[in-house]
């Protein structure tokens, strides 16, 4: 009996730590896709860069500053997003910008972009998938009873995913930043009229997010290895949570990572891992066949 | 006529022109081989099918992915058939032919690897072809081979039930890696109960199916679960509660790919190692062991019959001239070893039918030796696939494997009864 509850216990906490690896995933698309409406294919290799930022500073702190060992994990997170959010920029600029009411363009050329990324992501760091080297504190598990083990990144991940959502919700709302987000978003042309550089605030939304998703890949590094291809494992998942939540609200995108992650982690329990892909994404399609405006949706786009 | 439907009427002939021509120059053969018979060999009578031989040179092609997701796998393919290639050309060449590669690049996509398949044969008249690793590449390009009557020689371990004229399987078929393995981790471990995992595609399923009967029928043990999940799936958590909840007395893993780092970093995290379960793989060598981590995997199983630490002379040889060629940090896996035989056993074989003719060689190739491979000692059996040993290697910190038992030359059976 005993043994059981544990493995309801760590159960439970699987379930929690799927959960928040989708949300963070999900946080950065959920702005540009949800807030701005703009269907970037190219935000998993975002992630990716974030990744691979980390595997290069494990490298370079491994060879140059020994010292680095157990603190350049959380530097590395801090320079994925600058990285990532600068490249961001600069993609707003040179390409996105000019399709912003061109939604089918937009997603053949982010999808053309990720192509290109990928192919740099191979040139610069090979076709072999590679690795970051953790620092201590980040591996093993924490035993608070003799058998139960929580893993330590996955307690890693969750807090950054709530520290995270946290800051991106109260940005929103309370930062002049965030208004005027919210404001161009419900009414550009108002917005406009009312003295917001609409270009400007897009042109940094699109950065926060890819910068968002940036400090997803870094965390990600915690789970699995760094390959040139390994973004398009993630935008599937990731597109799906912010659709399925309703695209323009965030308690949506929580609500679906939520709904999702569950669904997986349960059935994936009792059954096998494919047949818990086939239940979720049935479940998924049927109720988006009933509400295809997703969980929250808050209205209709224009 | 009005103006108007004059000009849209050039313009129609102009691009029909444009790919005639086009069409007929690219058909036009661009090797600068020049084809000749089979009739202009030494001492072989013509069958006449189109082979690129000369005086001077003889012409093979490389097939595998060097772009795409596989390639991480397939590069020390490519690199382990360019060192036999110039090993042997540094030797002398075959029947006083130097060999000249032509490479192709299969991308990981199945259709170019059919389509490059048929440009190799179609075109280029290839004497031989090295390449695929994933079986849905073999199967992709085996109806060109059997159309065209190519000559494929596939270096990965496999799931067996296959046996094609036209394919020389350089790596183990399911039955020489699996029998011997778990005979071996039940009798060392005194093993009863057995959790069989994998990624969701023919191989895994194939090579669990066969393992299943072994357990059940022959070794008498009990299997308590059996699970696969899609490539490239990277949530191991309700997996690992379960194998903790059973508590097999060994985990029987064939994760595949990308898979494996997430699988074995989280089975760490959740304080599963050596120390309180054994496991046992067949699909990590010293390739994926890289990526995954000797931390990682340190006191695990797995069974191959090459291990890059094997102590014989070949493989010391082998080893040095690869590190030498491609840098000393390199590793070498099973598949690599498969690779490099794969020329050398053509060579025998063009020797012993001296000629290049496909047909001669492929009937010449039963029985023939090759002593000098890095895993100790190979022969072609009737059907196409080799004689090997299988050995068991425990996995290091350092990203080797520390081998702790080798099996006698095992017989290659790809259809084995009892176990389909």
């Amino acid at each position: 009996m005993h043994a059981s509850l544990s493995i309801w216990a760590m159960q439970a906490f699987n379930g929690l730590s799927v959960f928040s690896v989708l949300l963070l995933m999900a946080l950065g698309l959920a702005i540009i896709f949800g807030q701005m409406g703009v269907i970037n294919m190219a935000h998993g290799e975002f992630l990716t860069i974030g990744a691979y930022t980390t595997y290069f500073m494990s490298k370079v702190s491994e060879r140059w500053a020994p010292w680095l060992a157990k603190s350049y994990f959380l530097l590395a997170i801090v320079v994925a997003f600058t990285l990532a959010g600068v490249v961001g920029l600069l993609v707003e600029y040179f390409l996105v910008r000019r399709l912003y009411r061109r939604p089918l363009d937009t997603l053949l050329a982010t999808w053309g972009l990720s192509l290109i990324m990928q192919q740099t992501f191979r040139s610069a760091f090979g076709a072999r998938e590679v690795s970051a080297t953790l620092p201590d504190w980040l591996m093993g598990s924490l035993k608070p009873t003799p058998t139960i083990d929580i893993p330590v990144n996955g307690l890693f991940v969750m807090a950054l995913t709530v520290a995270l959502t946290a800051v991106v919700y109260l940005g929103l709302v309370y930062t002049r930043f965030g208004i005027n987000v919210r404001a161009t978003v419900q009414n550009r042309s108002m917005a406009s009229a009312a003295g917001i550089d609409t270009g400007r605030v897009d042109r940094l939304t699109f950065a926060f997010g890819c910068g968002l998703a940036g400090v997803a890949g870094a965390a990600f590094t915690t789970i699995g290895s760094t390959g040139p291809t390994s973004g398009s494992a993630y935008i599937v998942d990731t597109f799906l949570v912010v659709v399925f939540g309703g695209a323009q609200r965030l308690i949506g995108t929580i609500a679906s990572a939520f709904a999702i992650a569950q669904t997986q982690a349960t059935t994936e329990f009792f059954m096998t891992g494919s047949m818990a892909k086939v239940i979720t994404l049935s479940t998924v399609i049927l109720i988006l066949l009933i509400r295809p405006q997703g969980l929250f949706a808050l209205k209709v786009r224009h | 006529m009005s103006p108007r439907l004059l000009r849209v009427i050039l313009r129609q002939r102009i691009a029909a022109t444009t790919l005639a021509l086009t069409t007929l120059l690219g058909g036009c053969d661009k090797g600068s081989a020049t084809t000749t018979t089979s009739a202009v060999q030494p001492g072989a009578a013509p069958t006449g099918q189109h082979i690129a031989v000369t005086e001077k040179e003889v012409v093979v092609g490389q097939l595998h992915s060097a772009t795409g997701t596989m390639a991480i796998s397939e590069t020390g393919s490519i690199e382990a058939e360019r060192l036999a290639i110039d090993q042997i050309n540094d030797s002398g060449g075959i029947l006083g032919r130097k060999i000249r590669i032509i490479q192709e690049d299969g991308a990981s996509d199945w259709p170019t690897f059919a389509e490059k398949a048929k440009k190799l044969l179609e075109q280029d008249h290839v004497a031989a072809v090295f390449g695929c690793w994933t079986s849905a590449s073999r199967k992709a390009v085996l109806p060109v081979f059997e159309k065209d009557n190519g000559l494929l020689y596939y270096p990965t371990f496999y799931e067996g039930l296959e046996q094609s004229k036209n394919v020389f399987y350089t790596g183990q078929e399911a039955t020489q890696q699996i029998l011997a393995g778990l005979d071996w981790i039940t009798k060392t471990k005194s093993a009863k109960t057995f959790y069989l995992i994998g990624s969701d595609y023919i191989w895994p399923r194939t090579s669990n199916k066969i393992a299943r009967k072994h357990i059940e029928n022959v070794l008498h043990g009990t299997v308590v679960g059996e699970e696969y999940y899609p490539l490239g799936h990277t949530q191991f958590g309700s997996l690992i509660n379960k194998i903790k909840a059973q508590k097999p007395d060994v985990v029987y893993a064939i994760v595949v790919g990308g898979s494996n780092v997430s699988f074995y970093k989280q089975l760490k995290a959740a304080g599963v190692t050596a120390e309180n379960q054994t496991l046992l793989t067949i699909s990590v060598t010293e390739d994926e062991l890289l990526g995954i981590g000797g931390e990682n995997m340190v006191g695990y199983y797995a069974a191959m019959k090459y291990f890059q630490s094997l102590d014989n002379d070949n493989n010391k040889k082998f080893v040095s001239a690869f590190k030498a060629k491609y840098g000393p940090t390199s590793v070498i896996g099973d598949v690599t070893q498969a690779a490099y035989l794969g020329p050398w056993l053509w060579k025998l074989a063009v020797e012993k039918a001296n000629t290049f003719d496909i047909d001669q060689v492929i009937a010449a190739s039963p029985g023939i030796e090759l002593t000098t491979a890095p895993e100790g000692y190979v022969k072609i059996h009737p059907n196409h696939h080799l004689w090997s040993r299988l050995r068991i290697g425990q996995a290091q910190l350092d990203g080797q494997f520390k081998v702790l038992y080798e099996s006698e030359l095992i017989e290659p059976n790809p259809f084995p009864k009892g176990y389909q």
